[in-house]
């Protein structure tokens, strides 16, 4: 009898514990590194006074945040396709961790936006989508937790995100059409970095670095306590089988 | 120590302090919901081993 | 499969509240919003699009969970799923059940309401094109919503959870068609937007749909 009743994931929870603390030290040391660079050594800068401090927090979080619904995607159409149960979890695992850096994306922008823009929220294409996928998230999460049986909720959850993904494309696109941007364009994407000052560039680079790792550290845990979860599932049904 | 942020001092340090509030509580339950679930399999686990 | 439109429909006029329910609903939300806005017909001549077309799909939303809910309990959903139709047609049905009683109503009820709420005159016309176009789309989205969560115990408010971020494309180019309608702006590209959404909802939504379905009845 296989210790584990799932596909593989004994293999995966020695990698993932090989490997969590590796990834833990790299994510303290870059957010360290990086936030701290941030916030203390950087000048500010000519039209944002010291508010293009929030950036450090404002871009890795928003790029984390799109990025973590599509890892959610990806592993869904592993699980519907591959039956593979770790990738389930994993997207199960990745939704809370998504929604948190939705908000602080939130957050972060309406505070950067009263002193800049004078006001807190605006019906902005970029804001208004960002809250569209904060909703995304709540429903994704919702419907993992109200459905009791664990395959069917993973399969259901992962037809809800590939819908989801193309309505929110579209609702991208759609509330482009809407309304005008305030928000300004792609200043701080990684091909165009002439567009920000280097002094800014590294350390943003840097935290950038630290959201990827501290996600991906994150995810991991979770993942492991959802594996555990369902193995103590599984062996309490058996104990009530016997 | 903490540099001089002038007149937007607060929605800076509002910004940080709420972000890394927010990330810390995601850390801490992440971690926390972890242990607990450990504790838990190892519990099944050890009456699973005494059962035989 | 036209029996089981009919039979759908038939089971939706006799039990009452089929039509009724979505409508006096839709008259009850544009009535209230005045009470709210204040009565100045220039303000509400500017939100009645919006007004009208939130009002429509919040209507639509409070019929939803009755779409597999009956069949589910009373196990005939088990005797679709394994009849010789397939399921996706079966889904397809439904929401048209769906639309012919809530959508179809709210587009015809919509012009009286619009007098309430002081629309433009040149708008009118846009407005019943627009739900007419938008409201199938708004039926199918939500039998998928309705799909997902069949066999949930406190579905409707997951139910409208889900669905509501779903509506938000149908939403915003349906009442930004109405409102160019009344500006005198072109409204080719809305409403070129909106039946192509409609389209391609009624296209693939029962795939997904019917594979939801399977899933719970497993």
């Amino acid at each position: 009898m296989s210790l584990w009743e799932y596909a593989n994931p004994q293999k995966f929870m020695q990698t993932s514990a090989a490997v969590l603390p590796l990834v833990w030290g790299l994510t303290v040391l870059s957010l360290a590194v990086g936030l701290v660079w941030g916030f203390f050594l950087t000048p500010e800068a000519v039209n944002f006074g010291s508010t293009v401090k929030i950036i450090y927090l404002h871009v890795p979080s928003a790029m984390m945040a799109i990025n973590a619904w599509v890892m959610m995607l990806v592993t869904s159409l592993i699980w519907l396709v591959r039956r593979h149960h770790v990738s389930a979890l994993a997207a199960r695992a990745a939704a809370p961790v998504g929604l948190t850096m939705t908000l602080i994306a939130l957050v972060t922008g309406a505070i950067w936006g009263e002193p800049m823009w004078g006001t807190y929220w605006a019906w902005d294409p970029r804001l208004t989508a960002f809250l569209i996928l904060f909703l995304f998230y709540l429903g994704y999460i919702a419907l993992w937790e109200a459905i009791e049986n664990p395959d069917a909720a993973a399969d259901l959850t992962s037809v809800l995100c590939i819908v989801g993904s193309v309505f929110a494309l579209l609702s991208r696109y759609a509330v482009n059409f809407w309304n005008q941007g305030l928000h300004q364009g792609a200043t701080l994407s990684l091909d165009k970095e002439e567009n920000i000052a280097n002094v800014y560039w590294l350390p943003l680079l840097i935290c950038l670095a630290g959201f990827v790792l501290l996600f991906i550290a994150l995810v991991l845990v979770r993942t492991r306590t959802e594996i555990r979860a369902r193995r103590i599932k599984a062996l309490v049904a058996r104990e009530r089988m016997a | 120590m903490i540099p001089d942020l002038g007149k937007y001092a607060s929605a800076v340090l509002s910004s940080y302090a709420i972000s890394l509030v927010l990330l810390a509580g995601l850390i801490a339950l992440s971690l926390w919901r972890g242990a607990k679930i450990r504790r838990q399999l190892e519990e099944v686990e050890s009456r699973r081993k005494s059962d035989g | 499969m036209i029996a089981l439109l009919s039979r759908d429909l038939a089971l939706a006029i006799r039990a009452g509240g089929g039509f009724g329910l979505g409508l006096a609903f839709f008259l009850i939300v544009v009535v209230l919003v005045p009470f709210g806005v204040g009565p100045e017909s220039t303000i509400l001549s500017v939100i009645a699009p919006g007004i009208l077309w939130v009002g429509a799909l919040l209507a639509c939303l409070l019929s939803l969970d009755r779409i597999f809910a009956l069949d589910y309990e009373d196990g005939s959903l088990d005797l679709l799923a394994t009849a010789p139709i397939p399921l996706e047609g079966v889904v397809a049905m439904k929401a048209a059940a769906h639309w012919v009683t809530t959508g179809l109503p709210l587009t015809l009820a919509a012009p009286g309401l619009g007098l309430l709420m002081n629309l433009e005159p040149a708008a009118y016309g846009w407005l019943v094109l627009s739900l007419a176009l938008g409201t199938p789309a708004l039926s199918m989205i939500g039998t998928f919503g309705a799909a997902l969560t069949v066999g949930l115990k406190r579905g409707g408010l997951l139910l409208s959870l889900l669905v509501l971020p779903l509506y938000v494309p149908t939403l915003i180019f349906g009442a930004e068609t109405v409102g160019r309608g009344a500006d005198g702006l072109a409204t080719t590209t809305p409403v070129l937007m909106l039946a192509g959404i409609t389209l391609a909802t009624l296209a693939l939504l029962p795939f997904a749909a019917a594979a939801a379905i399977r899933i719970n009845l497993r």
